[in-house]
């Protein structure tokens, strides 16, 4: 079996020309790979600077989302798909972190900001970018209507806004979990299931994913859907820039939950030395502030500018609610079963 | 003494390729996963009734949108293959433009025409995707099958319809039965319209095992729950089985012989077959006009790397990447196809037991059916003890593509090369043809059309191929249906407008393909 | 030559041909004759290299166990001629000089020739599918002779077409085959075709070749009652030969060469006509044939099928004659 498969994968390696290639490493190269989910992305001049002064090539290997990436780490521990993982957040820390999958490292970049979202007394992950998820509102739909934007979860739940909020399913989309997450926080293990209640009676749509919410339902997107209120991200504002040069749509800033997205470098990586060189550098000022174009979301460093549309439209929330990484893990399955009870139900 | 026993060194070599690729590149790594998950957990999922209404749901939406796609389906193979009209050439092309958009996008479009969403929404999305399996492979069969038994049924005083089904239908039931079972796994692994139309509330065993292995890593569900689907499927595919071996031999007839103009009631399924290109046509016009919202924005952002560069590639590498992932897919899949093909009708031929041809044919059918994130994580587990470690190499992705696509290829090629009378090789032989020049110089120009008709077929999958290329590509090898599924989940007009003008640039570029491979079939097949 | 020896077939319980012994001698043309499910054309088959079975077939002395299909040089004309769909009529008639690799200007010569001599001259540019059967059926033919094979099998090679066209085409391929000085194995059902084919007849019957001779021979001396029922003979009875003449109740007839004794005797529908015998007898009815009309008389003894020129009318008690010709001999 073992012979066949060689020969096989050498006559699928004649048949795949056409790919592969480009950022292969020649021998002698110091490649550090870096495996990571959809979202992740990086300047590629930047990424061009990093190699002409260090000599390290990232080859970056992207997995699926942030789920998906988490459990094939935990899957291929023993046997790492890469040097460096990217994407790693908040609410699966927990399980990357009982499963040994990283390797103690202390970046001495993490001082400048990226220690106080630390998970871990072990230093094995550090935060990269944080991003908030928030209600979204489309204030020109409600004047519309003569009714003003809501503020809060409980103004959410009031007859005002019945039939305006779409959100995403927390078993199938990452920003439908973390707002979940965030009236966990909100009203406490006890009062979360109430809340909910009070939503479905309020009309509260549930559809699968963000794309569908954000470009199909909400009003204030390309898409001009039927309601003015959606769960997206602190960051959406910032790419609804009308041609008068003024965001269209805002986020509740006090209904947010706030995504905190780590590094590592992996156990059993090839090459762990250039790895840690790279993870430093993705803390460094230049990345840091292409951080926001490129994903989305805010940096994790201090005292890096945001891009002049984030500064108008979408600042980073001052008090995002956040859980332990540790209750999330213990309860997510559980509280996610309780919530289609309740809303599904 | 062994006198004139067709030799069986031949045909089971030209299977061990294809049953070698299938064993390493899909049954290693699908009976690996479900190893780490097998324990207690794997009763305890089955013992659970909502387990149990998952398979019900998974089937019997499946069932309803292959039902859909073959009564859609069949009107529009009786236009191709039957009639010589204008306007069959654009037909051709539409009925294959619904493979290639991703599902996110179609799921999008329906959402917008139906919003309510539901089982209804979801069987037609599903049916939408795969009417084009049915009228290909039908019509491939239907054009070359001899008008005079319908004739002399005619003349025994049946008629127009009982002629069909009682001369016509049991003559297309291979075709028929390969292609339905084609549709029912590709709806039953559907995953991107359930969840997008499905809200939720509507759950497959494809979402259900994305769920328990990428979002909950609850490998013991996911081993239940595609132990499950393995077992559904392979009851399908022997249903499936069972079906065509009842099949008879037909006798082959050249192209042109077969279709005229149409006479009398048979307008009436060339009206319904348009009645179903025009269905084909809303979602798909849909997503047009919604590419010209921005004027042509759009399709100048196709040159940039989206609303402030949120791709690594721009829109027209995505196409060549595109092309390029497709082109490798197509032939190794061909390749595949055609070796087991060829091995599965000459161990046919050689007079081996039906069930073990059976079985060959059958396994190569497996991947259609089997959650794509199953063998994803499969190749995780085991695809590193192959010398390069293949799991996150970009060489994964025209492999995975040539899994999904081998299938589809023998599957159009299977029924035409055992239609062809054995009759016809035996006096090729007598003629001094050489077992190898049998096939050259019967099977092959036989079957070419088929061979073409599957090449399209197979490029156009391997183009719109999203699950497996999403999970397999590397940002700089983007394809065009990953760059849109990416674009869609971005916020921004321009992204927007962007997706659903790449949108449109792939059902250009499909049509383009299946125009040229029309007109190439033309020239190089000849009168046949 | 051919030569077959104890060629033996079986599928699963049943024998489809056993212990089959034949001779074909090089510029004869053989009948295989026997009723449909007799092994016949199974037997064919084995000899062109298509069927497995035990036992050995000869060419000249060579046993053809290792030699292919491909590499026997022997021709096969199907039923339904399996002309290829995909080529012309040219194209068709030039395969097996392709797969010889001879000459294109050669080809084209010999497929201009064939097609002459089966009569499709100028047929060459033709789709096969729209030929008739008949013409289908000469390409098939040609196409089977252009390579000059040192045999040629062919398995019913007319009984795929109607009547008249059959008379007409067996003529046309006995003179075809004489003229090229074919070697040929026949294998078909009717007696009229082997006759009118074959230097020689094999009757076979069951898996067995049951009578092996000359066509007149065969004809006039069936090896057993079946057998003559099966060369057409609807009616047996006994006679006695005595110095050269056969004595039956239908009257007595020459018969040259006939045994002293008590004999079987195998009548043919034309072996009785109107005329001065001894035996009378009603007609019951009445079938017209292109130049003849066949009646059926009550005798009282028998039903028998007799000929007449013209039809007498039903109730009409006529008297009949033996006709010398069509009287057989069962040998015993």
């Amino acid at each position: 079996m073992r012979r066949l498969g060689v020969l096989l994968v050498t006559a699928a390696l004649a048949a795949g020309c056409s790919v592969g290639g480009s950022t292969d490493a020649k021998p002698g190269d110091r490649t550090v790979v870096l495996v990571t989910h959809d979202s992740f992305d990086v300047d590629q001049a930047l990424l061009d600077q990093f190699r002409t002064q260090t000599g390290i090539n990232v080859d970056i290997r992207k997995n699926g989302d942030a789920g998906a990436l988490t459990n094939q780490l935990v899957l291929t521990k023993s046997a790492p798909l890469g040097d460096l993982a990217f994407g790693v957040d908040n609410t699966f820390a927990s399980r990357v972190l009982d499963e040994g999958v990283f390797a103690e490292y202390r970046s001495p970049e993490a001082d400048k900001g990226p220690q106080k979202y630390a998970v871990d007394d072990k230093n094995r992950l550090t935060a990269v970018d944080v991003g908030d998820v928030c209600v979204n509102v489309d204030p020109a739909f409600l004047a519309g209507r003569e009714t003003e934007a809501p503020k809060t979860f409980d103004d959410l739940a009031d007859a005002r806004y019945k039939d305006q909020l779409v959100v995403e399913d927390p078993a199938t989309s990452s920003p439908g979990l973390a707002f979940l997450l965030a009236t966990v926080a909100h009203y406490g293990p006890d009062g979360w299931v109430g809340y909910w209640q009070r939503l479905k009676a309020n009309g509260v749509k549930v559809v699968s994913g963000w794309e569908e919410a954000y470009s199909q339902d909400f009003s204030g997107s390309s898409g001009k859907g039927p309601r003015p209120l959606v769960v997206s991200y602190a960051s959406s504002p910032s790419a609804e820039i009308g041609d008068d040069g003024k965001p269209h749509t805002t986020a509740l800033l006090d209904t947010c939950f706030r995504q905190v997205e780590y590094a590592g470098v992996l156990n059993g990586a090839k090459n762990p030395d250039d790895a840690r060189k790279v993870l430093d550098w993705m803390l460094s000022e230049p990345f840091q502030k292409q951080v926001p174009d490129k994903m989305y979301v805010y940096p994790s460093r201090d005292g890096v500018a945001l891009p002049d549309a984030w500064q108008k439209a979408a600042p980073l929330p001052d008090e995002s609610a956040t859980l332990p990484a540790k209750d999330i893990q213990a309860n997510r399955e559980r509280w996610i079963e309780q919530w289609r009870a309740a809303v599904r139900g | 003494m062994a006198r004139g026993r067709p030799g069986l060194i031949a045909p089971v070599a030209a299977a061990v390729l294809p049953l070698g690729f299938l064993a390493v590149f899909f049954l290693w790594p699908v009976a690996a996963i479900i190893r780490l998950g097998l324990g207690p957990g794997v009763g305890a999922v089955l013992g659970r009734a909502e387990t149990w209404g998952i398979l019900g749901f998974t089937l019997g939406q499946a069932a309803a949108a292959t039902v859909v796609a073959v009564l859609a389906g069949l009107p529009v193979a009786f236009l191709l293959a039957r009639t010589s009209l204008r306007g069959n050439g654009f037909v051709r092309t539409v009925v294959m433009v619904p493979f290639v958009l991703p599902t996110v996008v179609v799921g999008l479009a329906f959402r917008s025409l139906l919003p309510a969403g539901g089982p209804v929404a979801i069987v037609l999305a599903n049916a939408f995707f795969n009417v084009a399996v049915v009228a290909r492979t039908v019509s491939g069969l239907w054009s070359h099958v001899d008008r005079r038994a319908e004739d002399a049924a005619r003349s025994l005083g049946a008629s127009r319809w009982r002629a069909f089904t009682s001369v016509t239908l049991p003559m297309l039931r291979p075709a028929i039965g390969s292609s339905a079972a084609v549709v029912f796994l590709f709806c039953a692994t559907s995953f991107g319209v359930v969840l997008l139309l499905g809200g939720g509330e509507y759950a497959t065993l494809e979402t259900e095992i994305y769920l328990r292995t990428v979002e909950m890593l609850d490998l013991p569900g996911a081993a239940a729950l595609s132990l499950l689907q393995v077992g559904a499927v392979v009851a399908v595919l022997v249903i499936g089985a069972v079906t065509r071996r009842r099949a008879t031999s037909l006798r082959l007839r050249g192209r042109a012989e077969t279709a005229r103009r149409p006479v009398g009631g048979e307008w009436g399924v060339v009206a319904a077959a348009w009645v179903v290109v025009v269905a084909l046509l809303v979602p798909i016009g849909s997503l047009v006009a919604r590419s010209f919202s921005g004027g042509l924005a759009g399709y100048r952002a196709m040159t940039g790397t989206g609303y402030r560069g949120s791709l690594q590639v721009t829109g027209w590498e995505a196409i060549d990447n595109s092309l390029r992932a497709a082109t490798d897919a197509t032939l190794l899949a061909l390749v595949l196809g055609v070796l087991a093909s060829v091995a599965v009708v000459s161990l046919g031929r050689a007079r081996i037991r039906p069930s073990v041809v059976e079985t060959v044919d059958t396994a190569m059918m497996l991947p259609l059916g089997v959650s794509a994130v199953t063998v994803g994580f499969g190749y995780l587990v085991t695809l590193d003890a192959l010398p390069g470690d293949l799991r996150t190499s970009p060489v994964l992705v025209p492999l995975a593509q040539a899994l999904v696509v081998t299938p589809l290829v023998i599957r159009m090629l299977l029924p035409v090369l055992r239609a062809i009378d054995n009759r016809l090789r035996q006096a090729a032989a007598t003629l001094g043809a050489a077992p190898w020049r049998v096939w050259r110089e019967i099977d092959v120009p036989l079957a070419a059309r088929a061979l073409l008709g599957a090449t399209a077929f197979g490029y156009v999958v391997a183009l719109g191929e999203f699950g497996a290329t999403s999970f397999l590509a590397r940002p700089d090898t983007a394809t065009l249906p990953v760059v849109i599924g990416r674009l869609v989940a971005r916020p921004g007009e321009l992204n927007n407008q962007m997706a659903y003008a790449a949108c449109t640039l792939l059902m250009l570029v499909t049509a383009a393909i299946v125009i040229i491979v029309d007109r190439l079939r033309v020239s190089s097949v000849g009168e046949f | 030559m051919l030569n077959v020896e104890g060629v033996r077939v079986r599928y699963g319980a049943v024998t489809a041909v056993s212990d089959v012994d034949i001779q074909v001698a090089d510029g004869e043309v053989v009948a295989l004759l026997g009723p449909s499910g007799c092994g016949k054309s199974t037997l064919l088959r084995v000899i062109a290299g298509l069927e497995t079975a035990q036992g050995r077939v000869c060419w000249d002395g060579e046993d053809l166990d290792d030699v292919p299909v491909h590499r026997r040089g022997f021709g096969l004309v199907f039923q339904d001629g399996q002309l290829f769909p995909h080529r012309d009529v040219a194209g068709n008639v030039a395969f097996g000089l392709r797969m010889v690799g001879v000459p294109k200007a050669e080809q084209d010569f010999r497929v201009t020739e064939l097609l002459t001599m089966v009569g499709l001259a100028g047929y060459e540019s033709r789709k096969v599918t729209e030929l008739s059967g008949g013409e289908q059926q000469r390409v098939a033919l040609a196409r089977a002779l252009a390579p000059r094979p040192r045999l040629l099998l062919l398995d019913e090679p007319l009984s795929a077409l109607d009547r008249a066209l059959r008379e007409q085409l067996a003529i046309d391929l006995a003179r075809l085959l004489r003229e090229a000085g074919t070697t040929a194995l026949v294998v078909t059902h009717d007696h009229d075709e082997a006759f009118t084919l074959a230097d020689r007849v094999a009757v076979m019957r069951e898996g067995r070749i049951v009578q092996e001779g000359k066509p007149e021979d065969v004809w006039r001396y069936p090896v057993d009652e079946e057998t003559a029922r099966f060369l057409g003979c609807g009616l047996v009875v006994d006679g006695e030969g005595r110095q050269g003449k056969l004595i039956t109740e239908f009257g007595t007839v020459d018969f040259p060469g006939i045994d002293d004794g008590p004999a079987r005797v195998a009548l043919r529908p034309t072996a009785l006509e109107p005329g001065d015998g001894p035996v009378s007898g009603v007609v019951t009815a009445q079938l017209h044939r292109r130049d003849h009309v066949r009646v059926t008389v009550d005798t009282g003894r028998h039903l028998v099928d007799a000929v007449t020129p013209t039809a007498p009318p039903t109730g009409t008690t006529i008297r009949l004659t033996l006709n010398p010709d069509a009287v057989a001999l069962i040998r015993k």
